[in-house]
């Protein structure tokens, strides 16, 4: 763009004009310097002048071009009138009108348009043809029944099918599917196996369009156990591999890892878990395996970890691997991001503070809870301080400050629990998938009891499971290594109006509870305490023993047991009957699997009972429960 | 027929929630009217001239097309015009709130 000044001065501005002639120059004056006039002079020193340097300065001024403004009014006349007709003149106009009405035209017109007229009038007195309908009702809850389809299934394009391990959607809207395959089991797999792991395309506009190719295989020297998308970052991920080693990618340089972490610093087992932190650079991560450490890397520097933690729970002056937990799962909130959470194998779920000085610090506190290894762990995104386990054979949801139980479980299921996830839309709704091929959704706030809806997506063990971002879709997958992509329906991923004010209630209703048993248990264990010190002096004093706590203790379970037991057996009568109709086989599965899971119920009770001593009134409460409990199991 | 125009526009008049009617002619001129005479003027004047508009708008939009009826609905009441080459009906009427 040309940027031109134009400069207008008016020729009457400039000055006279110049006259040239045509002569020589003409000597008018000459004076000649006169040196005597200097001694009237004197040489001035010092000489004080002072001199400015500034930015030489001009004063410009400038108007913008005015809008001019003018006046004007209107006035209205009636107009229209023909000429020999004087608008002013009454007679005259009301001549002018009844001439006109006396016009066949002007009757033949009106009787016509008053057809047309009467129809709009009569209807406009019959309905408000633009009402608005239900002005002000807020669109109320529709309880439709929940469904869920499968959409899509990709498939181990491998002639040997690997189980998949974990699944990742990327970050941008999840417009890809990571699916890892491993084979776990110790020594399983042949060498020559494939490695190989795939990110597969879904267009969740279209999600069922069938694809036969994954968009990108990941071709690492060791098979990947867990991967993960960087939130920040939908082109990186980091894996988790089974040798032991992480290894970091990059999907725009090519299908093998952009960097891979020595074998000699990192886990000895296969890492199960890799999460990545929220940090300034965005290139943090950190594992954990089954061999009890949990590393944090930097995926520019891959040689070494930044730091290392051994999971040794008991309290000493150092930690010892040999002594460490296993961890099966990780839990990382990247709004809390000096905290953590971790899954153990035998159950116990740990939560560390990551800038604890001494690893004692770094343990935070402790929960039991399960009776296997805790394969899922996560917490409620809207409900930081609610999180949920996943394992054995059922679903616990835990607030941080009841420490000694979960304030909310879910009953035993028939088949294990693999993995489960809450829905990130929807803070009530959470996601959990069985090892007889069922991916169950919950939703507590409308059923505690069961599933909201439980759909049988195949016959094999369901692994893994990862929602969705937009809460409707979610991906699994199986022991075959195909991937199952189900979508919902919407009402299970949009969440309602009160959906947080409800969820908060039961929450802290639940865990009021919790805390509220947990004061009646110490209480209890306190008293017993100082029973036994009692009759311990006077054990040593007299002879008169106590005998009563034990008294107790025995007919209390006694009781419990004569009670367990005829429950026990009429099921056992019931099932029997109702077997008759199935196989063989499945009715000693179904007898096996309840006496398994009763024998895990009598352990709990028993231990119930020791910590319940001499309150029968709770041990029938505990009773009646692992009752009703057992039921459910034996119906369901 | 002039009385049965005469009936005919009395009729309107009395239907539920009616205000007023007029008959204009094409140049303006309010021939028949019920309400008093400014507003008549007012009304008869804006209307021809929005009708107009309006008439060639749809003849615009497709040559073979002509304005039937045309309605406004504002806030306090509703202008229901009937237009025809030589005439123009307007009634404004209260509708059903």
């Amino acid at each position: 763009m040309e940027i031109q000044y134009a400069y207008t001065k008016k020729r009457s501005e400039f000055g006279r004009q110049c006259l040239f002639v045509d002569e020589g120059p003409k000597l008018l004056e000459n004076v000649t310097p006169n040196k005597e006039e200097l001694n009237k002079y004197i040489f001035k020193n010092p000489v004080s002048r002072s001199t400015q340097c500034s930015s030489v300065l001009a004063e410009h001024e400038l108007n913008t071009i005015r809008a001019q403004y003018d006046q004007h009014g209107m006035n209205h006349t009636e107009g229209g009138w023909p000429r020999e007709v004087n608008p002013a003149d009454e007679e005259q106009t009301l001549r002018f009108k009844k001439k006109i009405e006396k016009d066949e035209m002007y009757i033949h017109t009106v009787l016509q348009l008053t057809h047309a007229m009467e129809h709009c009038i009569l209807q406009n007195n019959a309905i408000n043809i633009y009402e608005e309908y239900f002005e002000g009702v807020e669109s109320a809850t529709i309880m439709e029944r929940c469904s869920a389809r499968t959409l899509n299934v990709y498939r181990d394009p491998n002639k040997v099918n690997q189980p998949v391990t974990h699944l990742s959607w990327s970050p941008d809207g999840g417009t890809r599917l990571a699916v890892s395959h491993c084979n776990l089991e110790f020594q399983r797999s042949p060498r020559h196996l494939s490695t190989f792991s795939y990110i597969w395309e879904v267009d969740t506009a279209l999600p069922a369009e069938n694809p036969n190719k994954p968009q990108l295989t990941l071709k690492p020297a060791v098979p990947i156990v867990c991967l993960e998308y960087n939130p920040k970052d939908p082109n990186c991920l980091v894996s988790g591999m089974f040798s032991g080693q992480v290894a970091f990618w990059d999907v725009r340089k090519s299908s093998t890892p952009a960097g891979m972490s020595a074998l000699e610093p990192s886990h000895r087992d296969p890492v199960y878990s890799v999460l990545w932190i929220n940090s300034k650079s965005g290139t943090e991560f950190f594992s954990s395996s089954t061999d009890g450490q949990i590393k944090w890397w930097d995926t520019r520097k891959l040689n070494e970890p930044n730091e290392t933690l051994i999971l040794d729970v008991v309290k000493g002056e150092e930690q010892v691997l040999s002594r460490a937990l296993g961890a099966s799962c990780l839990e990382y909130e990247g709004t809390i991001p000096t905290r953590f959470m971790v899954g153990t194998e035998n159950g116990c779920v740990i939560s560390c503070n990551r800038k604890g000085k001494t690893a004692a610090e770094k343990i935070v506190s402790k929960y039991t809870a399960h009776v296997g290894p805790v394969y899922a762990l996560q917490r409620n995104p809207s409900f930081l301080k609610n999180f949920l386990t996943i394992g054995d054979w059922m679903a616990r949801i835990w607030s941080e400050d009841c420490k000694e139980s979960s304030i909310m479980w879910t009953c035993n299921h028939q088949a294990q629990l693999t993995d489960g996830a809450w829905s990130p839309t929807r803070s009530s709704v959470f996601f959990t998938t069985r090892m007889d091929g069922t991916l169950d959704a919950w939703d507590i706030l409308q059923e505690q009891r069961e599933a909201v809806i439980s759909v049988k997506v195949c016959d094999y063990q369901l692994r893994s499971l990862r929602v969705h971002d937009q809460g409707q879709l979610v991906a699994v997958g199986n022991n075959l290594g195909t991937s199952y992509l189900v979508e919902f329906n919407e009402s299970l991923a949009t969440t309602q109006r009160n959906d947080k004010a409800l969820l908060t209630a039961m929450l802290e209703r639940e865990s009021r509870r919790e805390r509220i048993l947990e004061a009646r248990n110490r209480e209890i264990r306190l008293r017993q305490r100082t029973k036994m010190a009692e009759s311990l002096h006077r054990d040593i004093s007299g002879k008169e023993t106590i005998n009563t706590p034990s008294i107790i203790l025995d007919s209390a379970v006694k009781n419990a047991e004569k009670d367990f037991f005829t429950i026990i057996e009429l099921e056992l009568a019931a099932i029997q009957a109702a077997a008759e109709a199935h196989e063989v086989e499945e009715e000693y599965e179904i007898k096996a699997e309840a006496l398994i899971s009763d024998k895990t119920k009598k352990k709990e009770t028993i231990f119930m009972v020791d910590e319940l001593k001499g309150e029968n009134s709770e041990d029938e409460f505990e009773g009646e429960d692992m009752d009703k409990d057992t039921e459910g199991t034996n119906e369901s | 027929m002039a009385s049965e125009v005469e009936e005919t526009m009395k009729r309107i008049q009395s239907h539920k929630g009616v205000l007023g009617t007029i008959v204009v002619n094409s140049e303006g001129i309010p021939i028949k009217t019920t309400m008093d005479n400014t507003t008549t003027v007012q009304y008869a004047g804006l209307i021809s001239q929005l009708s107009d508009k309006a008439r060639s708008v749809v003849r615009d939009l497709d040559p073979t097309n002509d304005l039937t009826f045309l309605r406004i609905r504002s806030r306090k009441h509703e202008i229901m015009v009937a237009p025809d080459k030589e005439f123009i009906l307007i009634v404004i009427q209260n509708p059903t709130e």
